[in-house]
């Protein structure tokens, strides 16, 4: 369904200014050095601000943010399970709706839901997808660091084609992962909530201004973003940031966003980078030969055509 | 009393919630790191590139204008230096 | 004004979760407890329940919401069957283990396979464990009051625990049964607004749900099972409250028939009904039988039990439940962990009966005890109106 919603009023962030914005995410956190995803998770919060509410999935966010007695947390923040953070999210989001209607709270916090590949894609699928469609007013963040990365590198249904993880190895009669990336942008899109975007922590205002948006339609928003993980990807801490550009370049992961069913590149590639220049710098892609990469390749130009076909065919029509 | 435990039940909130937000800031991970990032002051321009890359969210502008980061949580992922455009930080072997 | 209607037992808890005005009601249709929730959804629509309604896409999912609801400040309610509480079972732990408090009726139904819509307690005999107060009613009026007690419960400052109401899928939820509704101004003046201890509030930013690492992991459990244990007190309290109120006479455990008695027929739940009049019947053909009938499951009122059970010589206890691989029932293993080492303990003889909706009548309960005094149940349990070769 397209719809028309107005977000160019929504306050853009500077690039100069983010290192003022505080990350809700404090510094003494757990995470493995070069992490992407917990940069990716304070980018967000910095867009959101104190008056937030967090739902966390269980995963390598939740773990390296709570171990009692610490938490990293400087705002109210929520961990119940694996599968369940749409659900959490729609329940905090209800509850504190009745009681700001009720005149019990003041105003409406955001509420943001934070869950891995594994907890989006795979076992918090339904969950998601209920909340996505009931329309409750809240930002899902999927930090895509695409295996179940917490408990030791297994395939999710978002590990990329052609990568080695400890559940689809690489071997003689394998290449490793066999299936293609699950879609999770756009399944989402077609529950016709007003904002999806895709974003990517190497390209931070791009990612802000996202979450501004997101945070700022009424309703339902889904944030996909690209989470390096050195740990799991077999690279070294210090590239983190370096693979998530090179990502987007290539339009392996190019950056995008639906608003009210329109889809559009928010960063378009004048120079797009071969895919082998991604590939290479990971341990999970080295078993790859020439041939696997061509198809990897074919693969990436098949997606981004997809991709700007259906920027063109939701495009608003010009006025005449 | 049992050396294992940290609290005892009857001092924790209630489900073992806890109300001291932001208190991980004590656990100083910079214990973790191997190298420590050395600025070149000359070549720093204050883009800020650094800060916003930085996964601890330690590195921040101190009173000359210049960036710099918290070594109490820096890791040494070397991010910042990666990230630098006018390689104004190097990751060196710290003495410890 | 004070209403007396004839009303579907499911209807009569729906308006009694209306009364009691719940924030936040999360519901998944399953049979046998649909009514309730459909009900609830008709109220809010038409404006006579001010709540958010979340119709969500599984149990697993109500239960989820719930707890990110309660968590909120809000006051929930939820209901569920069988293979829905079976799919809750995870969150379930996390809903007490949090000290979120809020209710769920239990239509208690068989749990598959082979799937079964109908009765039993079979359901929530596999959440013995999950940490809330348990509570079983046996009529409609029961259900309808329980409810308002069973927030009361929960979300008294000494418990903070959620709360299952379970009654008889079918045999209770579906009955039409006369039931008595009191006025609002009654019931508001019996429960008083939820004041959440805890709540995501960023004006004072709390962490829910932390990693439980083994150096907190036990004071953790120790801290829930204080709260369950010691709600007993408080469901005593708000029983005598509630008696007080709406002129009944609830309690933890209660008898029937003649109290001293060798032989006394301990049920949960509706059955308690049948039995009621079995022994009835019984005492009126002059024999001496006695029942006692057990309100509260969790925590289990042991003292109490012992005290309603003084002097029995034998209980014939009913099981609604199987337990593989053990030998017995639930409830007659917890009898015999409760009189265990007790030089007092009576001769426990099982039941299991009424096992996926199969019908007892009131003229078995008779029979039972009679084979019971001659000795001829089985001394592990019988599996009673079983077909078998043998």
């Amino acid at each position: 369904m397209l719809r028309d919603i107005d977000l160019s009023g929504v306050a853009k962030t500077k690039l100069k200014e983010i290192h003022t914005m505080e990350s809700m995410v404090s510094s003494g956190h757990r995470a493995c050095q070069g992490c992407g995803e917990v940069l990716a998770m304070g980018m967000v919060t910095r867009v959101a601000g104190p008056d937030t509410v967090v739902c966390n999935a269980t995963g390598c966010m939740e773990i390296i943010t709570s171990p009692f007695p610490e938490t990293a947390w400087k705002v109210p923040w929520i961990h119940v399970a694996f599968e369940n953070a749409g659900a959490v999210g729609a329940g905090v989001e209800a509850g504190i709706k009745a009681l700001h209607r009720k005149g019990k709270v003041s105003k409406m916090p955001n509420i943001i839901c934070f869950g891995g590949d594994g907890a989006t894609a795979d076992i918090g699928f339904g969950s998601l997808s209920g909340a996505m469609e009931r329309g409750h007013n809240l930002l899902y963040v999927c930090l895509d660091n695409e295996a179940y990365m917490n408990t030791g590198i297994q395939r999710s249904s978002s590990t990329p084609y052609g990568a080695s993880t400890t559940t689809s190895p690489c071997g003689s009669a394998s290449i490793g992962q066999h299936t293609q990336k699950k879609n999770m942008p756009q399944i989402i899109a077609a529950h016709g909530v007003p904002y999806v975007a895709t974003a990517s922590p190497s390209h931070p205002t791009d990612l802000m201004d996202k979450v501004a948006k997101a945070l700022a339609v009424e309703g339902p928003a889904y944030l996909h973003i690209y989470s390096p993980c050195p740990t799991g990807w077999g690279t070294k801490g210090e590239k983190s940031i370096e693979i998530a550009r090179l990502a987007v370049e290539s339009n392996s992961f190019p950056l995008y966003e639906v608003v009210g069913g329109r889809y559009a590149i928010t960063k378009k590639i004048k120079k797009v980078k071969p895919i082998q220049d991604y590939l290479k710098v990971q341990r999970r892609f080295r078993h790859l030969t020439d041939r696997d990469i061509a198809f990897i390749q074919e693969g990436v130009d098949n997606s981004f055509e997809q991709l700007e076909r259906l920027c063109a065919a939701t495009a608003k029509p010009e006025e005449e | 009393m049992s050396k294992q435990s940290i609290c005892a039940w009857q001092k924790l909130e209630l489900g073992a919630a806890i109300r001291d937000p932001g208190n991980a800031s004590a656990l100083k991970t910079g214990d973790w790191r191997t190298l420590v990032p050395v600025l070149d002051e000359e070549k720093c321009i204050k883009c800020t590139l650094c800060a916003i890359y930085c996964p601890e969210f330690c590195i921040s502008e101190r009173e000359d204008g210049l960036f710099r980061p918290d070594l109490n949580y820096c890791k040494g992922c070397g991010i910042c230096a990666n990230e630098c455009p006018k390689s104004a930080i190097s990751m060196v072997m710290e003495d410890k | 004004m004070t209403k007396r209607i004839g009303t579907e037992v499911s209807l009569a808890v729906a308006d009694a979760v209306k009364m009691a005005k719940p924030d936040v009601i999360s519901a998944y249709p399953i049979t046998p407890q649909t009514h309730i929730v459909e009900e609830l959804s008709e109220f809010v629509a038409n404006g006579e329940l001010d709540a958010e309604y979340i119709p969500v896409e599984s149990e697993h999912s109500a239960m989820s919401a719930a707890v990110g609801a309660a968590a909120a400040g809000a006051r929930v309610y939820t209901a569920t069957s069988s293979q829905g509480l079976a799919l809750m079972h995870e969150i379930l732990f996390i809903a007490s283990s949090m000290r979120l408090p809020m209710v769920m009726t239990v239509a208690n139904r068989s749990i598959s396979g082979p799937i079964s819509i109908w009765n039993d307690h079979s359901d929530i005999m596999a959440q013995r464990d999950i940490g809330w107060v348990q509570l079983f009613v046996e009529d409609g009026q029961e259900a309808l009051e329980l409810t308002w007690a069973a927030f009361k419960i929960g979300e008294d400052k000494r418990v903070l625990l959620p709360v299952a109401v379970n009654m008889d899928g079918f045999i209770l939820s579906h009955m039409i049964e006369p039931v008595v509704i009191p006025e609002q101004s009654v019931v508001d003046g019996f429960l008083p607004e939820f004041e959440p201890q805890l709540k995501l509030d960023p004006a004072d930013p709390v962490t829910f749900g932390p990693v439980g690492v083994p150096e907190v992991y036990l004071e953790a459990k120790k801290q829930c099972e204080v709260a369950l244990n010691g709600s007993k007190a408080v469901v005593k309290e708000v029983l005598d409250d509630l008696n007080k109120t709406f002129g009944r006479n609830y309690d933890l455990i209660e008898t029937n028939g003649n109290t001293g008695a060798e032989t006394r027929i301990v049920t949960m739940g509706s059955l308690g009904e049948s039995v009621m009049t079995a022994v009835d019947r019984m005492n009126g053909d002059g024999r001496e039988v006695g029942q006692i009938r057990i309100r509260l499951w969790r925590p289990f009122p042991a003292e109490e039990f012992i005290e309603a059970a003084k002097g029995a010589k034998r209980l014939v206890v009913i099981d609604r439940a199987i337990s593989p691989g053990t030998g017995c029932g639930p409830v007659a293993q917890e009898l015999k962990s409760v009189f265990y080492g007790r030089p007092d303990a009576p001769e426990i003889v099982n039941v299991i009966a009424g096992i996926g909706g199969r019908d007892v009548p009131v003229s078995d309960f008779v029979k039972m005890v009679e084979m019971a005094e001659k000795g001829e149940l089985a001394e592990t349990y019988t599996l009673w109106g079983l077909n078998s070769d043998a």
